[in-house]
Order: structure tokens, then sequence, then C-alpha cells
């Protein structure tokens, strides 16, 4: 098994003007997801969502300055740290993602020595 | 004391063969076999690099022992075999340093022993597996950009080196280097199986494959620059390309509408360019030419290609391209018949290229005027505004209703997108002609 990094990549306007609703659906696609992941075999070892790019600080040298790395229209809210036995794996868990604004990349996580 | 020499000595040169023959025999083994000794060690050796290093010995090594020995019976089991010790022992040498980006290999199903006691060592006699499959699928992996699919398809399938890959697509070598060096490295790094896709996988993975040899075909059959038309090193790595995928995936449909397309499309190699190198278009091409048992055989692909469930769309290109070779003229082409093809295409395949296509064959089928309103449509569309294809049958469509003014815009609008130089050649006659009538006039 390895170790994947799915980078959920969407448009962090979509949900500031979503409504309750589909921002509960969006919560019930993600819980799902934890059980589809099980079933293909995949291991999901951390999932976190973070707060939008409007609280992000950047710091390149010792300039530190407000908002994101860079500006773009689509950026990450959240990632998923899963174990998956290769890529085809790792590429079935991100096609069962939820990203419903947006979508998903897979970088494998480099292994040392 | 020393041996003197024995009388006639010279003759265990003899045992061997001539020096000729050995590389011509080599030179034929690398055509022949290097897919096959490449995958077979690919498994053994658990990484790409590694495998080419060992395999380009092996061919190396075979120029001497074959000199010395003779051909062996099976040059491909001989170069498999010794490609195959060198990367074990590459291996045993240097364990940690192999270990770190390691090729990904599916286990082996059990195989039933059936070695005879007593045989040498497990290595010689195991039957070697034939992994060419295995090969191609990752080359061609979806996660690969297609550029990348295309270049290690022809450098670890085909045994090209990186400077004739660069050569055959016009790209400097060292682009073409870092292009396959970093798509090898993916391949380790994010751990894309050696495997051959599962069943339900396997359409849109077959797909990729074949889109890949399909492509290397029409770069060939078409150079994209250059003073050739047709550029016969890639037309003939796409027809062995093809070949083996037929053998090696005999039940595949498409596979078979593949290699129909591209033997019934290159039976007409000799007539797409006159003497002089200039383009002929099908209907001026000389039909008495075309390579009749190329036809037949591309031909009696066909309906197996078609038949059972929806057809694909290499097997709808490979029934219009058979529709073409056996018709006795272009105007007795079975036009309503190609029209109707092209529909079932669309359905499946839907690309304004399909479409442009479509819109030639309604021109032969109802008249000018009624293909001219679909390409109309097309243009609207505006997805095949850099096609040099579209404002060329606009042309020629023009040409065929009189509209000489409309017409030499139209071969000018195709010249101004179209760098190949046969191509050009024949846009500029045409516009020489249409531009004739306009001048009569003025």
């Amino acid at each position: 098994m390895a170790e994947y990094m799915i980078l959920i990549c969407e448009d962090e306007s979509a949900y500031a003007t979503a409504t309750p609703d589909v921002l509960r659906q969006v919560m019930e696609a993600h819980n799902r997801f934890s059980e589809q992941v099980a079933e293909t075999g995949g291991k999901i070892i951390e999932g976190r969502a973070l707060q939008p790019t409007s609280t992000a600080t950047s710091i390149r040298g010792d300039v530190v300055t407000d908002g994101p790395f860079i500006e773009t229209k689509e950026a990450i809210g959240g990632y998923y740290l899963v174990e998956a036995r290769d890529l085809d794996h790792a590429l079935q868990i991100g096609k069962l993602c939820p990203a419903r604004f947006g979508g998903v990349e897979v970088r494998p996580i480099m292994v040392f020595g | 004391m020393t041996e003197s020499p024995r009388p006639g000595a010279g003759a265990d040169v003899g045992a061997g063969q001539g020096a000729g023959e050995v590389s011509a025999a080599v030179a034929d083994a690398h055509r022949r076999e290097w897919a096959f000794v490449l995958a077979a060690t690919a498994r053994v050796a658990g990484d790409l690099d590694l495998a080419e290093e060992c395999v380009q010995d092996a061919y190396a090594a075979a120029l001497t022992a074959w000199t010395r020995q003779g051909v062996p019976n099976s040059p491909g089991a001989w170069l498999t075999t010794a490609a195959r010790r060198r990367a074990i022992d590459a291996k045993r040498r240097d364990r940690v340093l192999r270990a770190k980006l390691p090729l990904l290999i599916e286990p082996l199903p059990p195989v039933a022993a059936s070695a005879p006691p007593g045989a040498g060592e497990a290595e010689e006699d195991e039957v070697i597996p034939d992994d060419r499959l295995r090969l191609i699928f990752t080359c061609c992996h979806p996660a690969l950009a297609r550029e990348a699919q295309v270049a290690l398809t022809l450098r670890l399938v085909c045994g090209l080196t990186t400077v004739e890959i660069a050569q055959a697509f016009l790209v400097a070598e060292p682009t073409m280097a870092a292009r396959v060096t970093r798509a090898k490295k993916k391949i380790s790094a994010a751990r894309i199986a050696y495997r051959v896709p599962a069943p339900a996988e396997l359409p849109d993975r077959l797909d990729a494959v074949l889109t890949v040899v399909h492509l290397l075909y029409t770069t060939g059959h078409t150079a994209p620059g250059g003073d050739n038309l047709v550029r016969a090193d890639l037309v003939d790595r796409a027809i062995g390309l093809a070949r083996m995928l037929r053998t090696l995936m005999p039940d595949e449909r498409e596979v078979a509408g593949l290699l129909a397309l591209i033997l019934l499309t290159d039976a007409r190699r000799a007539t797409r360019a006159d003497p002089q190198g200039r383009l002929l278009l099908l209907e001026d091409q000389d039909r008495s030419l075309w390579d009749r048992s190329v036809i037949a055989e591309g031909a009696a692909l066909v309906p197996w290609a078609l038949r059972g469930g929806r057809p694909g769309r290499f097997a709808l290109q490979a029934a219009i391209a058979a529709l073409h070779a056996e018709a006795p003229s272009y105007a007795q082409t079975d036009w309503p018949q190609i029209v109707a093809l092209y529909d079932a295409l669309l359905r499946v395949w839907s690309s304004p290229v399909v479409a442009l296509n479509r819109a030639v064959a309604v021109a032969m089928a109802q008249g000018p005027a009624a293909g001219l309103a679909q390409l109309g449509e097309l243009e609207a569309g505006g997805r095949l505004d850099a096609y040099r294809y579209l404002p060329a049958a606009k042309a020629d469509l023009l040409r065929r209703l009189g509209r000489w003014e409309a017409a030499a815009r139209a071969y000018r609008d195709a010249l101004a997108l179209t760098d190949n130089a046969a191509e050009r050649e024949f846009l500029a006659r045409r516009l020489t002609e249409v531009t004739g009538p306009l001048q009569r006039a003025e």
C-alpha cells in the first residue's frame, strides 16, 4: 500500500452562497465517502477541511501578506490523506471524493530512504 | 610444449556466421522482439530504466555471441534470458538503490510445476511470459499526457531511440528526453501498476492504447511538417503495433477495427501523391494501384469488428474506409451508406472532425450545396477554427459550385493553416485554378 494526498480544489464562492440544504448534502457526501473508500479496500488516514482563502496569510522570505499564495478561482479547500494499492486504486478513490464545485488532484506522497 | 594450431582451425569461424548475417539477425530481432524482450525483463528488473539497460546490453552481447555460436533458433528467448539474467545480477549488486522506485508488478498466478526433475536453474527453464500487453497499457496509462504516452510507446514498445522519436515528432532531442524521463519517473513515483487493466476499466484503457497507435499512424501518414507527405517508419511502427494488439487481444472488436482502418487507409499509400510528390485527392487517385491484398485483409476484419452490440469508433471508421477502398470509382462510391456510417460514428464519437467528414459525404450524396450548408453550421460552431481541412473542404465545394471568389478566399484560409509542403502545394495549385476563371471574367 502507498499513500496519496487527495487535494480538493473548489470554487470557494460557491460555498459562500450555498443554501443550508446544499451544505448538508456536501456533509452527507463526505460521510458517505469514508464508507466508500473502505469498500474499495483503501483507507483514509486523515481528512480535513480548510477555512476559506480569505483567512489565509502568506509568507515569502520574511514578508507577511494577507491572502493565499496564489489567487485563483478554485482553491484547495480540504484534503484527504489515503492509503491505496497503486495509482489506479488512488484514482478510483479520487473519483469518489466529493467536489461538486470543482475537482480533486491526486498526488503520491514521497517516500524517503 | 606449446599446442600447435590444428590444421583447419580457421574453419572454427565457420561454426558461427558471417558478420553481416549476424548484424542483420540482431537488427531483425530488434524490430520484431524488442517489446517482448523488454516486457519480460521489466517484470524481473522491477524498474523500466534498469530493464531497458539490460535489454540494450543483451542486444549488444548477441552480436558477439551469435557470431561465435550462430544465430539461435529463438532469438527472442535468447535475448530475454540474457537480459533477465543481467537484471537479476544488477538487482543483487545494488538492491538498495533499485529498491527506491520499484515498478509495481502483480504477483504471477501460480504456474503448474511442469519443469522436469533435474532440470537446470529455474531461470533457464522458466516459461517466459508474454508481458507486451502490460507494457503497452503502462505506457498508455491515462495519468500520463498523450504526448508522453506516444513517446513511451515508441521508446519502450518499439525500441526507438529518443533521437529517433524526437525526429519523428519534430521536437528537440532534449525536450523529448525530458518528456520520456518525466513519464518514467511518474510511473514509479505515482505507482502506476505494470498490469493489464481489469475488465471493468478495460474499454477506456484500451481506447487510450488504440488512440496512441492511431495517432502514430496519422502522424506518419501525413507528417505534421517537412517535405514528404508520408513518414514510412512511423506508419510501419503503427501497423506493427496494431498487428501485435490484434494477436494479443483477438476478442476485442475495436482492436480489429483499428487494424482494419489502418490497413484500408494504408493500402492507398502509393497513390496519395503523384511521382512529383504532389498530393492527390481520393477522387484523383489511380485505384488500380491500390494494394488489393492489403484491402482484402482489412476488409475481412470489418464485419467482425462491427458485429455484436454498438460498434466502436474504429470499427465504424474502418467500415467507411472499406466502402472507399472497394468502390470502383469516387463517383460510384456508396455515399448514402457512408453518410449513414458517419451518423453512427457521430453517435459514439461526437467530434467536429467527424462532422466535417460527414459534410463532405453529404456533398457527394446530395450535392455540394447540401454539404456546404453543413460546413456552415460547423464554422458557426467555432470548434474547428484552426483546423486546416475545414476551409479546404469548403473551398472544394465552392469550387464545384463555380463560386470562384469565395473558393479562392477559402483556399487562402486553408493555406494560412497548413505547414505540410505537399498539402501546401496542392492548395496553391487549386487556388491558381479558381483564380483563373476570375481573371478571365475581369
